[in-house]
C-alpha cells in the first residue's frame, strides 16, 4: 500500500500555516460550499461518508451530531479535543503546527451542522504551546478575511473560536473531563448520562470531536462521501494518520488508507525494527491498547480488525518494543502514567492503579513474589468497568495483555530477581522520587 | 506546632499573607478582560487566568489564588483545587527555566532516563526541586506528544527533540 497525503496534503509546503497557502489550494471553499447546503444534508453527507472519530472510540461521526437536539432550551457548542496526551501519538500536533487551517476549516462545517452558538473552543493541551500560538495567529487570518466572525461566507451564520488551553491533565482528553475543564473545574469526568450531546458544556448540548476527525470534515464536503469510503474498508474508511515510535529505524506520522497492515507499516514502511533486532511486542492504539506479539501483526489497521484482534486502534499510536526492551520495565512505565493521571474520582481507579504500579516496581526490584502476575490479574479485574470513565480501563490493557503474553518474563522477575538476560531497564533503581 | 515541610497542603507557606496582596499589572488586567469577553460564565476563565498569572509571576501564589477568587468570585478553595488538579500550575517558585524530561514509554526506550539523571546529577539537584542559584528545575513529565522525535525535553514553552546527553549539556550551556 502507497501513502497518501490527503490530511497531510499540505504540511510540506511553505508558509503551510498561513491563510495565503491555504486558501491558494483551495481552502476554505468546502466552508463556503457547506454554508450554502442544509444543515441536515451535511450531517447526511458525513453519516454516509462513515467517518468514525479519530481520537479513539471511533464512534460515528454523522450519527454524534444527529443526537444533538435542535431547540434545547440551552446554546450548543462544538469543542475540538486538541489534548492529545495518549502516549504514543503526535498526529494531531501535526495537523494543528502544520496545518491549522484545514481544522478550523472543519470545526466551521462541524459548526454550522450541529447548529452551534457563535462561539466555539479548541481545548489545546497546555504543553503545546507552540501549537496555541500557531492556533491563535491562524484564527486571527480567519477573522481578517471574514471567514470567522459576524455572518460569515455572507450568510447569517456568526461563528467564531476561542484557543482553550488545558494544564497539563491526561484526563482531560477525555470528553466530560474535557467539559469540565472548558467550564473552569477539576477535569474530573461526569457521571453518563446525560450525555454530551444532551447536556454538555454550560449545560447545552455539545459535540466534542478529535483534531484529525475535523480535518477529515472539509475533503468529505469538498469531494463526496464516495470518494472518503474509496479508502479503506466498509466501516472503515478515510485517510488515516498513523503514530509510529519506540524502537523502529524511521518513526513519525504516516498517512495512510485505513487498513495497512502493522506488518508492512513496521517493515516496509518504517524501516523495520532499530539494529535489525526481533520485535517483542506492539502496542497499537496508544497506551491504553493491549499489546500485541510479533506472530498477531499481520492485521489491517482499522477499528473493527484491531479490535478483534483482542486490542484496539484507539488514537494509532502504534509503539514498538523490540527484544532488548523488559516487558516488566514497558509495563511499568504505563502503569506509573496511569496511576498518574488517574483523576482520584473513583476508588477501583485511583488506588488499584497506584497498586499496579506498586507491584510492578517491586518485580523489578527483585522482590516480586511468585504470586504477583496473578495478583496483577485480580486487581485489573477490580479496576476494569468499575469506574465512571474508561481511564481505569484503559489502565488496566497494557497489564493484563502482557501478563497473559509474557507470564514468563514475569516469573522470570521472581525466580532471578532479575530482568530477563539481553533486556535492559532503562532507569536507575536509586533515584529519589520526585514530589509532585 | 512543628513546622510542617514546604509541600504539606497545611504548612504555613500554603497560606496566604494578607500583608502581600497581589493585583495585577494594567497591561494583564487588560488580558484578562479579554479572557472574559470569550466565556459565557466568569468561572470559565480560571484556566485562561492562572495561566496568565504564572506567565507573570512565574508560579501561583496563595496570595494569587486569593486574588484570583476575589476576581472570578470564586472562593480560594475552589481555586486551589483547580491550582492542584493540573500539573503545569506551579504551587511553589521554580526555576528560570523548567527542564521537564518526558520519560514515558517512547521516550523511555529512547534512553530519556540517562537525560534525566544525568540533569538531576549535573545540576545537583533531586527531581523535582530547584537548583540554588535558582535557575533550573528538573521535572519528569508525562507523553509530551513528541513521541516519533524521541527523546523530548521542554524547556519552559520549548520543545528539544531527539535529545541526548550530549545534546542536553550543550543545550545547558546555552542557558543563562
Amino acid at each position: 500500500m502507497d501513502p497518501i497525503k490527503v490530511l497531510t496534503a499540505n504540511i510540506d509546503k511553505p508558509n503551510s500555516t498561513s491563510i495565503d497557502t491555504y486558501v491558494a489550494g483551495g481552502g476554505y471553499e468546502s466552508a463556503r460550499k457547506a454554508l450554502g447546503m442544509k444543515w441536515e444534508e451535511i450531517i447526511q453527507l458525513v453519516k454516509d461518508s462513515e467517518l468514525r472519530g479519530r481520537g479513539g472510540a471511533g464512534f460515528p461521526t454523522g450519527m454524534k451530531w444527529s443526537f444533538v437536539p435542535r431547540n434545547a432550551p440551552r446554546p450548543t457548542y462544538l469543542l475540538c479535543n486538541a489534548d492529545e496526551a495518549e502516549p504514543g501519538t503526535f498526529k494531531d500536533r501535526v495537523i494543528i503546527e502544520k496545518d491549522p487551517h484545514l481544522l478550523i476549516e472543519g470545526m466551521i462545517i462541524a459548526a454550522y451542522a450541529i447548529g452551534s452558538n457563535p462561539m466555539a473552543y479548541i481545548y489545546i493541551r497546555g504543553e503545546f504551546h507552540y501549537g496555541a500560538m500557531v492556533l491563535i495567529k491562524a484564527l486571527e487570518e480567519a477573522r481578517e478575511r471574514g471567514f470567522l466572525g459576524k455572518g460569515i461566507f455572507g450568510t447569517n451564520f456568526d461563528f467564531d473560536i476561542t484557543v482553550h488551553r488545558g494544564a497539563g491533565a491526561y484526563i482531560c482528553g477525555e470528553e466530560t473531563g474535557l467539559i469540565e475543564s472548558v467550564e473552569g473545574h477539576r477535569g474530573q469526568p461526569r457521571v453518563k448520562p446525560p450525555f454530551p450531546a444532551v447536556v454538555g458544556v454550560f449545560g447545552g448540548p455539545t459535540v466534542v470531536q478529535n483534531v484529525e476527525t475535523l480535518a477529515c470534515v472539509p475533503h468529505i464536503v469538498r469531494n463526496g462521501a464516495d470518494w472518503f469510503k474509496s479508502f479503506g474498508s466498509p466501516k472503515n474508511t478515510g485517510p488515516k494518520l498513523y503514530c509510529v515510535s519506540g524502537k523502529v529505524k524511521k518513526p513519525g506520522v504516516y498517512e495512510f488508507p485505513m487498513g495497512i497492515t502493522l506488518k508492512e507499516l513496521i517493515y516496509d514502511h518504517c524501516g523495520g525494527i532499530s539494529g535489525d533486532r526481533k520485535l517483542k511486542a506492539v502496542i497499537p492504539g496508544g497506551a491504553s491498547a493491549p499489546m500485541l506479539k510479533p506472530d498477531e501483526i499481520d492485521l489491517p489497521l482499522n477499528f473493527d480488525a484491531v479490535m478483534k484482534a483482542g486490542s484496539m486502534l484507539g488514537s494509532a499510536g502504534i509503539i514498538v518494543l523490540d527484544e532488548t526492551v523488559c516487558i516488566v520495565d514497558a509495563v511499568w512505565r504505563l502503569a506509573k502514567f496511569f496511576a498518574h493521571e488517574s483523576c482520584g474520582q473513583c476508588t477501583p481507579c485511583r488506588e488499584g492503579t497506584n497498586w499496579m504500579e506498586s507491584v510492578l516496581d517491586r518485580l523489578e526490584r527483585g522482590e516480586g513474589r511468585k504470586e504477583d502476575a496473578d495478583l496483577l490479574l485480580d486487581m485489573a479485574d477490580n479496576i476494569g468497568g468499575k469506574s465512571l470513565c474508561a481511564l481505569g480501563d484503559a489502565a488496566i490493557g497494557p497489564v493484563i495483555s502482557s501478563v497473559k503474553k509474557f507470564r514468563d518474563e514475569y516469573l522470570h522477575h521472581v525466580e532471578h530477581k532479575s530482568c530477563l538476560p539481553g533486556t535492559t531497564r532503562y532507569r536507575r533503581l536509586d533515584m529519589p522520587v520526585g514530589a509532585h | 506546632m512543628a513546622d510542617l515541610h514546604p509541600d504539606n497542603p497545611y504548612s504555613k507557606e500554603r497560606f496566604a499573607d494578607p500583608a502581600k496582596r497581589v493585583e495585577f499589572p494594567p497591561e494583564a488586567k487588560k488580558k484578562f478582560e479579554h479572557i472574559l469577553t470569550r466565556y459565557p460564565t466568569k468561572e470559565a476563565a480560571l484556566l485562561p487566568t492562572l495561566h496568565l498569572v504564572q506567565e507573570l509571576w512565574g508560579w501561583i501564589s496563595p496570595e494569587a489564588v486569593h486574588y484570583v477568587g476575589e476576581l472570578l468570585e470564586l472562593s480560594p478553595a475552589t481555586v486551589f483545587g483547580v491550582v492542584s488538579f493540573y500539573d503545569m500550575y506551579d504551587q511553589k517558585p521554580v526555576g528560570k527555566y523548567r527542564l521537564r524530561v518526558c520519560t514515558n514509554l517512547s521516550c523511555m526506550v529512547s534512553n530519556a532516563y540517562d537525560i534525566y539523571e544525568h540533569l538531576c546529577e549535573r545540576l545537583h539537584v533531586d527531581p523535582h526541586e530547584t537548583t540554588k542559584d535558582g535557575r533550573f528545575t528538573v521535572l519528569e513529565v508525562e507523553c509530551l506528544g513528541s513521541c516519533g522525535t524521541a527523546p523530548v525535553v521542554q524547556v519552559n514553552n520549548d520543545y528539544h527533540e531527539s535529545m541526548s546527553v550530549e545534546k542536553m549539556d550543550a543545550l545547558l550551556e546555552k542557558l543563562t
